[in-house]
């Protein structure tokens, strides 16, 4: 009976497809010419929270958001800041006041123009203590906050303050949906409604997020009509939804980007990007331990690790070494600072200056005690756990001891970093490409979860980084920070260990896609699918 | 009955209470806090904030006040906002991905019930035949099997390499496009790969459960007396036999009533389906303690009134047992 019935059940579902692709008939690889239309499918390992960009700190509310609406200002392809919302802005000879000329003819999604009003109410509620943001620090140090006129806009601050140009980059909120309101509150957080290219269109929970193209948006209608965001929250899946052409663009491991995307059928539907993202992993002290204390300790274990290796065997190639706290496409990058090339015997030599000798079974001793520590991983990253087993090896070598310990992330930050009871640690930074060491390197900040956790203190290195922070001219601030990059390079808090690249797969469809210093999606709205390339109908992503 | 009845209902709130006292505790105790303080490590993030948001979801107040202040509201039904940035009431995200859930286990039950009794019975009747090796490897491989494996093989072959059935979610993206008849096989479609994967793992207990109960029964002296009438074996089987021997399987049923609303979390992240395994393990991520206690309590409570269900059936089918 059963085996009958299901028979038949099978048979309806393979004889009715109840929806089928183009796929693989054409060819992608006419340039073709920019026309309006089709969708892009992206994927999420995780929801987004919120659509309110002040109240979320994840990537997937903030991709979305950053379509939805814009900041005064942004980033260009090569890192320079240019205006977004704002047509154009002045600073104010002593650097303490920025009037910013806003773009005349900007509406909202709904229709209402945007003023200099909008603006207020952003930089209000940003500081309102009720609103529980974690964007509020870099507006707090906004002294005066004033509407010149609907299109004119001035902060002053106390102090003259490089990265406060960059903080204006933050999303713009309509002032005449939020005010007077409570935020936490808003209907805005499902149902956005922005300045920026797209327009929210739909929220299927757990499911999907779909946007379509704003066509009166200011600066041109985006050729793509819609961008879907789809929850994928397995990255096995979601690779295999790749393959599948279930969705358009994905982040690729250096093992799927090199080997398991390596095959004819692949390349001829995906191009493959690779640049460098604003990442570094690194190996930190903590200079308050015994052991670290002595520079000389700290340059021998840089000389003992062999940063080629890490890359080659770790990442397969997908990384530059290290040579300090920023990345090389950034413009304030120092490359001419002192490196640490491989080299056991320099390693060796620095160690017995320190005065550490080898003691019974090669073990490097000073006083009776063998040279001992403890490096601690978040669980889950096997990237940083395989750098730890190489370096492991290349200590053994010298005669260091080195255990690995992998914790949950919770407990690795709460008890063991915050509570600064550690050796040593292998984590990441992601950086912003307008430099602000502050938070990192500054002796202020070792307070409790404060981010110079590894007690850093460097007189010149204070200062250096004080001064950069207070003056408007670029070519000022290089000098300060490639100094600032000089002394961590000699100090050695860390060992800079990699600067990863971003390696990305896109549909063949999509044209107009230039890599550049800004990554990727820096113009989306210049993307395009040439007509006869086309996949998706117009409709084809909403639901009832 | 009815006395015995009101004395087990009763008993549920202090168990209850205990659980969730239980519970919240130990959630607190579980180093991290809450998603939207979760930004470890955030250059952004000062003091002050951190102080505010804090004190903005109550977390300054020591933890009897805490439990107390979320036992007030639980009483009156309200399960109160989550911790996570988007803040919407426990009980709608509950509910939205409760449906999805549901109706995977309960496909998924049918399917482990239909198909593991008859390999049970045919266990029992050929004990020791090829095919009940066979049958018996067969539900236990399925048992050992870790899921995901499995489904990403499966996932391969009929996604990838035949092309016949979509790889996750639940919908296909032209759904709102389709005909009502073409929307039931997309979902159908969709459905197929989780329910199957999710039903083999299930298989081993069910018709091992089967079998031993049968071979009980067939080994009594009423069967003997059966035959010795010179009853057809099928109607000794069906009549006789097989009913008996159905009793125990059917309060299992009882017992999964609770395992309705869990869904796996393995298995719905790698189908991409929005539903409540996924829920709960989003939610300890995030320490959302809401949520997390929201779902606990659903849970305790179903799993009492299964427990309760499963002895009051079993004391309905059997009338060996007494209680109350």
């Amino acid at each position: 009976m059963l085996s009958r019935y299901s028979l038949i059940f099978i048979l309806l579902v393979f004889l009715f497809p109840g929806c089928s692709q183009q796929k693989g008939t054409t060819s992608y690889d006419d340039p073709g010419r920019p026309a309006y239309g089709d969708m892009i499918v992206m994927a999420s390992i995780g929801e987004a929270s919120n659509l309110i960009p002040l109240l979320s700190t994840d990537s997937a509310s903030h991709d979305i958001t950053g379509l939805i609406y814009n900041g005064l200002v942004k980033y260009d392809k090569d890192l320079n800041i240019v205006g977004d919302l704002a047509e154009s802005w002045d600073i104010s000879k002593d650097g303490l006041a920025i009037t910013f000329h806003l773009k005349k003819g900007v509406k909202w999604h709904d229709g209402r123009p945007f003023t200099a009003r909008d603006v207020m109410y952003t930089y209000g509620v940003t500081v309102d203590p009720k609103t529980p943001t974690a964007y509020a620090g870099d507006f707090q140090l906004v002294k005066k906050a004033e509407v010149l006129d609907d299109h004119t806009f001035r902060a002053t601050y106390d102090k003259p303050f490089a990265p406060a140009l960059i903080s204006w980059a933050a999303a713009i909120m309509p002032a005449h949906l939020l005010e007077g309101k409570d935020i936490t509150e808003s209907p805005l957080a499902r149902k956005p409604v922005g300045t920026g290219p797209f327009v929210f269109r739909e929220w299927v929970p757990g499911d999907r997020i779909i946007l379509a193209a704003n066509r009166d948006y200011f600066e041109g209608r985006p050729y793509i009509d819609r961008y879907m965001m789809r929850v994928i929250p397995d990255s096995a899946t979601m690779f295999l939804e790749l393959k599948h052409y279930g969705i358009d663009m994905m982040d690729l491991a250096p093992l799927q980007f090199l080997k398991q995307t390596d095959y004819p059928r692949f390349k001829k539907e995906y191009n493959k990007f690779k640049y460098l993202a604003f990442l570094y992993t690194y190996l930190g002290f903590n200079l308050k331990h015994g052991l670290f204390k002595d520079k000389r300790v700290r340059q021998a274990i840089s000389c003992a690790i062999d940063k080629k290796e890490i890359i080659d065997g770790v990442l397969l190639g997908l990384g530059e070494e290290a040579t300090g706290p920023f990345t090389p496409n950034m413009w304030a990058y120092n490359g001419s600072v002192k490196r640490y090339p491989y080299s056991k015997e320099k390693a060796l030599a620095l160690l017995k200056e320190a005065g550490y000798e080898k003691g019974p079974g090669g073990i490097l001793q000073k006083n009776g005690s063998p040279f001992e520590f403890t490096v601690l991983v978040n669980q889950g990253n096997t990237v940083r756990i395989q750098c730890a087993e190489l370096i492991q090896r290349r200590l053994s070598e010298v005669g260091i001891t080195m255990k690995i310990r992998v914790l949950e992330w919770a407990s690795l930050i709460n008890e063991f970093i915050d509570k600064r009871n550690f050796d040593a640690v292998i984590l990441g930074w992601a950086i912003t490409p307008e430099p602000d060491p502050y938070d990192l390197w500054h002796s202020s900040k070792q307070g409790p979860k404060e981010l110079n956790f590894v007690s850093f203190e460097n007189k010149e290195v204070d200062e250096l980084i004080v001064k950069a922070r207070h003056t408007f001219d670029r070519e000022a601030r290089k000098r300060y920070y490639g100094r600032f990059q000089e002394i961590i390079a000699e100090e050695a808090p860390y060992v800079f260990l990699f600067y990863p690249y971003a390696t990305v797969a896109v549909h063949k469809r999509f044209k107009g896609i230039e890599p550049a210093a800004a990554g990727l999606m820096y113009d989306f709205i210049k993307w395009y699918v040439p007509e006869n390339q086309r996949r998706y109908t117009t409709n084809a992503a909403l639901s009832p | 009955m009815l006395r015995y009845l009101l004395k087990r209902l009763l008993f549920m709130v202090p168990m209850l209470f205990g659980i969730t006292l239980i519970s919240f505790v130990v959630i607190h105790l579980v180093p991290g806090e809450p998603g939207a303080l979760n930004a470890e490590m955030n250059p952004k993030m000062t003091k002050q904030v951190r102080e505010r948001m804090r004190a903005f979801y109550g977390l300054d107040q020591p933890l009897h006040v805490q439990y107390w202040m979320w036992l007030k509201r639980v009483v009156k039904l309200d399960f109160g906002a989550s911790f996570t940035p988007d803040k919407r009431p426990v009980i709608d995200k509950i509910k939205e991905r409760l449906p999805i859930t549901i109706l995977i286990n309960l496909l998924s039950m049918a399917l482990i019930f239909l198909v593991g009794i008859p390999i049970g019975i045919y266990c029992a009747r050929y004990k020791d035949s090829i095919l009940d090796k066979a049958l018996t490897s067969f539900v236990f491989a399925g048992y050992a099997a870790p899921t995901f494996w499995i489904a990403l093989l499966l996932m391969m072959f009929f996604g990838v390499y035949l092309e016949l059935l979509p790889i996750s979610g639940i919908k296909s993206f032209n759904f709102s496009d389709l005909s009502f008849f073409d929307k039931t096989i997309d979902v159908t479609k969709h459905l197929i790969l989780p329910v199957s994967i999710s039903a083999f793992g299930g298989l081993a207990g069910i018709s091992r459960y089967m079998k031993n109960s049968l071979l009980e029964v067939l080994r009594q002296e009423y069967i003997t007396t059966a035959y010795a009438k010179g009853l057809p074996e099928s109607m000794v089987l069906k009549k006789h036999a097989l009913r008996n021997a159905l009793l125990p399987v059917i309060t299992i049923l009882g017992l999964s009533v609770p395992g309705l609303i869990g869904g796996s979390v393995i298995f719905e992240s790698i189908f991409s389906i929005p539903g409540m395994g996924q829920l709960f393990y989003m939610s300890v991520m995030a320490r959302d303690y809401p949520t997390i206690m929201g779902i606990l309590v659903i849970g305790a409570f179903l799993t009492l009134l299964g427990n309760l269900i499963a002895d009051v059936s079993y004391a309905l089918a059997d009338p060996r047992i007494r209680i109350g």
